[in-house]
């Protein structure tokens, strides 16, 4: 599903931010990048959501290689994602209900059924009740839920989160981690970055482990 | 189908909502095109105006028709014949030297000269109605009668509306000019103030990108706004003129009273009206392509 060859990047400047990553992840895997901050995790899942380029090696994401892809086709390969961003990059000006129902309206969903769907993803992460309000009247906790809300609306074949726990403390994590647990049982390949050692030793996933952009064996 | 007509609804209501949003930023972008377009629209009105004014003038005579003194006559008949058989002539008037010479003598301040001569100074004459009063079809019909026999003068009576005519066509010509310059301003204006819109939702066209927008979707609100500014410009330039007429035509009525006469100024018609709107409308959306193409480009750059 998705695979590295030899990747690179280098930002201009020069510097390195990975450096001859190979790997391969298969549909339905459970994959973390774990590793410090300043590894290159978020580097490599910017690389998989096609957010940036790599510099050389080659990328195949559903056998499409992003170093070739046209700038065109780049939103259609995105809608096959969902994302979970650090920093949550929720709109502040709409509600929790508009959150969550970008992505449909972006991929032309039927509007007829796009209600339900919403209020189905919001169910999944316990943010039902809360439709009307605004992302500011959330908690931390909370936000990071309506984030993976956002994410899964879409019913994507790929999550992608990177660092869904960053800020959260232990109670809320645990609820998170369940909650990508049951996406993975019904199919989903998760892809998730962590230097969460917790998490790790609870779910017991495949890592890959990245030092100064580079794989550890 | 049903998709897309959502999509399109989506964006026009969200675009409606940001126009109410910021009532008066939208109102003096609006009247700053609306001002811009109603300069060389209400030029364009008055010239109109002026013209259909010059071609209504048929109270006046257009050419004066002068014979030898010593044409007989048979030989004023045979005028005669041919202003009736000419198609260029609405109708015509005989004036005999001895009618001119009575219209002297009634006149007190020629009297006394009149009434001193030995005989009539004067010659026959006509005047000639044309059926069309353009400065071209004058020229030709004066050309026409210099070569008719026992004809001494053939006075046109069109020079001023000529001259008209080619101020009129000057009139035009920079009316077409200032009407560009100003297209121009209504693209920059709406390039600019959709430039200020985007930087308010630079939040929202990220997040909107990273989860699989294409460009498409991302500009056509703000394509909609860009049109629906330009359209509101082009009302608010019609309603201008509109009031700027009124204004105009109480003080003109006035004025034809004193030269007993009726005129008032018209508006566009239906036709240019609806031209105004369609052109506003389309230079908005051009100013608003402009702006989400090079905000867009911008973004695509920076995340390579």
């Amino acid at each position: 599903m998705i695979s590295f060859r030899e990747v690179g990047k280098r930002y201009p400047g020069g510097y390195d931010a990975l450096k001859n990553i190979t790997f391969s992840i298969e549909q339905g895997e459970m994959v973390f990048i774990a590793g410090h901050s300043g590894a290159g995790k978020s580097t490599l899942l910017k690389l998989v959501a096609a957010i940036e380029r790599p510099t050389s090696g080659s990328i195949l994401v559903r056998d499409q290689n992003l170093g070739r892809m046209k700038r065109s086709a780049v939103p259609y390969l995105r809608r096959n994602f969902g994302l979970v961003f650090q920093d949550h990059k929720l709109l502040f000006n709409r509600t929790v209900f508009e959150n969550v129902f970008l992505p449909l309206q972006i991929s032309a969903f039927d509007p007829r059924e796009a209600g339900s769907r919403v209020r189905a993803a919001l169910d999944k992460v316990g943010l039902l009740g809360r439709e009307h309000a605004y992302p500011v009247e959330l908690s931390g906790g909370e936000q990071q839920r309506l984030c993976i809300a956002r994410a899964i609306v879409n019913r994507p074949a790929i999550l992608i989160a990177d660092e869904p726990t960053g800020n959260l403390d232990l109670g809320y994590s645990g609820i998170i981690m369940d909650m990508f647990k049951s996406f993975n049982q019904v199919g989903v390949t998760l892809l998730v970055s962590t230097h969460d050692e917790a998490m790790l030793n609870k779910l017991k996933p495949r890592i890959i482990t990245l030092h100064q952009g580079e794989l550890v064996p | 189908m049903m998709a897309w007509f959502s999509i399109n609804f989506h964006a026009l209501a969200a675009t409606l909502k940001k126009l109410a949003g910021s009532p008066l930023s939208s109102f003096f972008s609006i009247c700053v095109i609306g001002i811009a377009l109603s300069l060389p629209t209400g030029i364009y009105v008055l010239l109109e105006n002026l013209e259909s004014l010059s071609s209504n003038f048929t109270g006046s005579p257009q050419i004066s028709l002068f014979l030898s003194k010593d044409a007989s006559s048979a030989e004023v008949s045979e005028i005669e014949k041919r202003l009736k058989g000419n198609p260029g002539v609405d109708h015509f008037k005989f004036v005999s030297k001895n009618d001119a010479l009575d219209e002297f003598k009634k006149d007190g301040e020629f009297s006394d000269v009149v009434a001193s001569l030995s005989q009539n100074p004067l010659p026959d004459a006509f005047v000639v109605f044309a059926r069309e009063n353009s400065a071209k079809n004058l020229e030709s019909l004066h050309q026409e009668m210099l070569k008719w026999p026992k004809i001494a003068h053939v006075q046109l009576d069109s020079s001023w509306a000529r001259k008209l005519d080619s101020f009129l066509r000057l009139g035009h010509v920079a009316t077409s000019i200032l009407a560009i310059l100003l297209g121009f301003a209504l693209v920059f204006i709406t390039f600019n103030t959709i430039r200020l819109q985007i930087l308010t939702q630079k939040d929202e066209i990220e997040v909107a990108k990273l989860i699989g927008a294409t460009n498409t979707f991302i500009r056509r609100p703000f394509l909609y706004l860009g049109a629906l500014q330009g359209l509101a410009g082009g009302i608010a330039a019609w309603g201008i003129i509109a009031a700027g007429l009124h204004f105009m035509n109480g003080a003109i009525a006035e004025l034809a009273e004193l030269y007993s006469t009726r005129f008032i100024l018209a508006n566009l018609g239906m036709k240019e009206s609806l031209l105004l709107f369609f052109l506003s409308s389309c230079l908005g959306w051009l100013g608003a392509w402009l702006s989400v193409s090079r905000h867009l480009w911008q973004f695509d750059s920076g995340a390579q």
